[in-house]
């Protein structure tokens, strides 16, 4: 895999500036380097700025409704769980629009990767306050400032049952291409809370303010310890952003409770139509 | 009133949870067995706490397709049953009760009464109010004169599973019931249920639900993938699937919500298997989103719905037919969706496996609109060849190809279908796009990829649709048009008439407009049937021939139209002939 194979007939069409143009370096990055193509992987998107990555990066994909990304690709990963299934979302769109999903797909341990681009507020709608959104924050539809608490993406994920949750910014594209592939080999519910500045409607979160106050977990941090990874996960102010792997475990994964898929996947299998005539006759 | 001479008429009644609906289905197989044609009518309302089940079991030597108002014998397990249902019964007709409970006082004295201890009978089974139902079913064999041997086998193999011991138990219990009605019931032997051995070659006939028939349509069709959330009147379809998904390999998957339920199933479709939902009303609206999202993606997908009464929560457990304009025109703007509605059982088992073959073949969703009276009342049904179904997959590659575009346009409006994971690129894009699946605004691809989506029902409509069947005379001076389960009680309403006719719509998108033109323009007049308070299969009609349908029986309480019913409209219809 090259970057030239990646490559689409389009330019990306996001504003100068848009951690999107990261995110989209990173995965690409990813890619090339695990050798992630139209034979092994799908790529399954939701609506915002961030679903329009489907048309900049040559892999089969689904482009699906707002919101409804996870669903879509928990039930293409039950089809093939062969294929490595990422899952592009936005802060509005997973978080307002298809919070239920998030929360069941995590609870289930569906074997795929959702990379959230969380710019924290609506974009492509022209800047309105999104569930992440800071208490006070002033946008199109709070221009008094935002009534109400954000809530935290990786505290909701673990708690609702993820089994790989970290955080990343988009700035740093080489962590967050690493971050991406350790969530891609992860057997399970991977999340990836990715931290990206709106250039055009958000003025607090800005690449200035990520650089100036992220820093990465260390070595001594324990990511199995679910206590500490929820302690960590509602650390968010000046100086104190952290990054990196919060909370890792094994756990079986959604796919792994049908033995139908244990040795092959689904749509590599014929129906088997045997015991058909045996069925019918319970009925008579 | 209906000549139902040949029809023998059974009401089961009881409090929920007591297995009425299990003694009804019993009842249903035993008759089957014994060679006869069976439909029920099951019904749940919601009276009072517990609420009031009934089952009404219709059997003859012909074919029997709709329940009836009245009748012959009626099976009471509480004295509600016998308030309520007394009057229902047929003169000379009989109830089945427990003498030492219930209070027959008010009942009609044409009415024979048959009391039978059935706690204290059951009791020295082996002290299981279970056994009740045994008992009143072994008695009710005897007094129609039926087989004990029959219902003592169905017994082994209904309850074989729970152990040795249980079996004996039944059976003593059936035995007991049998008895007693022998001997104080001898001579009253109330209508006639001959035993098997009485036909020279017993039919096997399957009892089947419109449920039970939808799942096993699907696993016929080498349905891979199901994701179904619980609702009235479908969960059978759930548990069907639910039972066998090791046994055939496929996958059932009960999800968070109905949109969650119906993008997983676009989710496994797109990734290339054959997938499923299945909902009621409330829950299709949920899904009417991503109903338009396979359609703009071109993915196939098989939705149930199974229609029921009300807006909102409706009548949860009562019937309706009120979602046709919702399948037809829910979700913004246009698509082409198919949209087929089976009458009965055994159209829902060749309508479930045709609506996967139209998926495929046209790449876009299909709606199957059953109503709670298809999907619950069990019927009976010759054993299906399995080895005539055929799985058409339509234009579909699982390889790599070169030059590869997903949408390519096309003069019959299909392209070829492919799948991830096979070197073939594309993007299934909710927004407009081009040939490969990118996103585009542009005036000339939006026109194109609308125009090439569209024309998939028109090549649909050529190639795959048949005409509605008419049932009685072609040349019939009256002709009801109707659909859905409303066909059983209008076959049994036009044994008495001689110039009505029937036309049975299956098809609603793409519709036979030419068909029903010539056909309704041909008659004297036409009555429009059905369970909404609209007639929107009469708009229907209207909108697509110009045709008025004015004369329109409409009935929206959630109960089933009984031929009763019918027989007594289209009597108020001057020039009906009767036989």
């Amino acid at each position: 895999m090259t970057l030239e194979e990646l490559q689409t007939p389009y330019e990306p069409t996001w504003c100068p500036g848009c951690g999107n143009f990261n995110i989209w370096m990173a995965l690409k990055d990813a890619a090339v380097k695990e050798g992630w193509g139209s034979t092994n992987t799908a790529l399954v998107a939701g609506i915002g700025c961030h679903g329009h990555i489907v048309n900049f990066i040559k892999i089969t994909s689904f482009e699906g409704l707002h919101g409804r990304a996870i669903p879509v690709a928990s039930g293409l990963k039950f089809a093939n769980n062969r294929l490595n299934v990422f899952v592009n979302v936005g802060d509005g769109d997973c978080f307002g629009e298809g919070g239920n999903h998030f929360i069941h797909a995590a609870r289930r341990n569906h074997d795929i990767t959702v990379l959230l681009h969380d710019n924290a507020l609506y974009a492509l709608t022209a800047g309105q306050t999104s569930p992440t959104t800071k208490r006070g924050e002033k946008t199109k539809s709070t221009p008094d400032g935002n009534p109400d608490d954000p809530f935290y993406p990786l505290s909701l994920a673990i708690t609702a049952g993820a089994t790989f949750v970290a955080r990343a910014y988009s700035g740093d594209i080489e962590k967050l291409s690493e971050l991406i592939i350790e969530a891609n080999k992860h057997k399970g519910f991977s999340f990836i809370d990715i931290l990206q500045p709106c250039v055009t409607f958000n003025k607090t979160c800005t690449h200035a303010f990520f650089r100036d106050n992220v820093y990465y977990l260390g070595n001594d941090y324990d990511f199995t310890n679910k206590q500490e990874a929820l302690v960590k996960a509602s650390e968010f102010g000046e100086k104190s952003i952290p990054l990196g792997i919060f909370y890792k475990i094994e756990k079986p994964t959604a796919e792994s409770g049908f033995s139908q898929i244990a040795e092959k996947p689904l749509v590599d299998q014929q129906p088997n139509l045997n015991g058909l005539n045996e069925l019918f006759k319970k009925y008579i | 009133m209906a000549n139902d001479s040949n029809i023998v008429s059974v009401k089961i009644g009881g409090p929920a949870g007591t297995g009425v609906k299990s003694v009804g289905l019993m009842l249903d197989k035993i008759a089957a067995r014994s060679g006869y044609q069976v439909c029920d009518n099951v019904e749940f309302p919601s009276l009072i706490r517990g609420g009031h089940n009934v089952v009404q079991v219709n059997f003859s030597l012909d074919e029997v397709t709709a329940p009836r108002l009245n009748s012959d014998l009626l099976i009471a397990f509480d004295q509600m049953t016998i308030d309520l249902h007394h009057n229902e019964l047929k003169k000379g007709g009989g109830i089945i009760f427990d003498s030492d409970l219930a209070d027959v006082s008010k009942v009609r004295k044409d009415i024979s009464l048959y009391g039978i201890p059935l706690r204290k009978i059951a009791n020295k089974a082996g002290e299981k109010e279970i056994f009740v139902n045994i008992v009143a079913l072994s008695a009710t064999l005897q007094i129609l004169g039926g087989n004990l041997e029959t219902f003592k086998k169905l017994i082994e193999e209904e309850y074989g599973d729970k152990g040795e011991k249980i079996v004996e138990a039944d059976k003593k219990a059936a035995d007991l019931g049998f008895e007693y009605a022998v001997r104080n019931y001898k001579n009253n032997l109330h209508k006639y249920m001959g035993p098997a051995s009485s036909f020279s070659s017993p039919v096997s006939y399957m009892v089947l639900n419109g449920n039970e028939a939808a799942a096993l349509g699907a696993i016929s069709a080498g349905m891979q993938f199901a994701a179904i959330y619980p609702m009235s009147p479908i969960n059978n379809i759930l548990h069907v699937l639910a039972a066998n998904q090791e046994k055939f390999g496929y996958i059932l998957k009960q999800p968070e919500d109905e949109i969650s339920a119906i993008n997983m199933a676009i989710g496994a479709s797109y990734a290339g298997v054959r997938s499923m939902t299945a909902t009621s009303g409330g829950g299709f609206s949920l899904m009417t989103e991503a109903y338009g999202l396979a359609g703009i993606t071109e993915t196939p997908i098989v939705i149930f719905d199974g229609m029921r009464g009300g807006p909102a929560t409706g009548l949860p457990t009562w019937s309706g037919q009120g979602d046709l304009q919702m399948a037809l025109h829910s979700h913004q703007d246009e698509f082409p969706r198919i949209v087929l509605a089976p009458g009965d059982v055994a159209e829902t088992y060749e309508l479930t496996i045709e609506a996967f073959n139209l998926a495929d073949k046209y790449q876009t969703p299909v709606v199957v609109l059953l109503d709670k009276n298809i999907c619950e009342n069990d019927k009976t049904l010759l054993f299906p060849d399995t080895a005539k179904v055929k799985i058409d997959r339509g234009k579909f590659v699982k390889k790599k190809i070169d030059d590869y575009l997903r949408y390519k346009y096309e003069d019959d409006g299909v392209s070829v279908r492919s799948i991830p994971g096979v070197g073939n690129f594309f993007i299934a894009n909710s927004d407009e796009h081009n040939e490969e699946g990118y996103s585009t605004e542009e005036v000339e691809d939006r026109n194109k990829m609308m125009e090439k989506r569209m024309k998939k029902l028109l090549t649909c409509a050529e190639n795959d649709m048949p005409n509605p069947e008419v049932f009685g005379p072609p040349d019939a001076d009256i002709t009801i048009v109707s659909w859905s389960s409303n066909k059983g009680s209008i076959l049994e309403a036009l044994k008495n008439f001689s110039n009505v006719n029937y036309v049975h719509v299956t098809w609603m998108n793409p519709f036979p407009v030419k068909f029903l033109t010539d056909v309704l323009s041909k008659t004297k007049h036409i009555v429009d049937i059905e369970c909404n308070y609209t007639g929107q299969l009469a708009n229907l009609i209207r909108e697509k021939t110009g045709i008025e349908i004015e004369d329109r029986y409409l009935k929206f309480d959630g109960r089933i139209i009984y031929p009763e019913e019918i027989i007594e409209k289209l009597d108020s219809i001057k020039g009906v002939k009767k036989i």
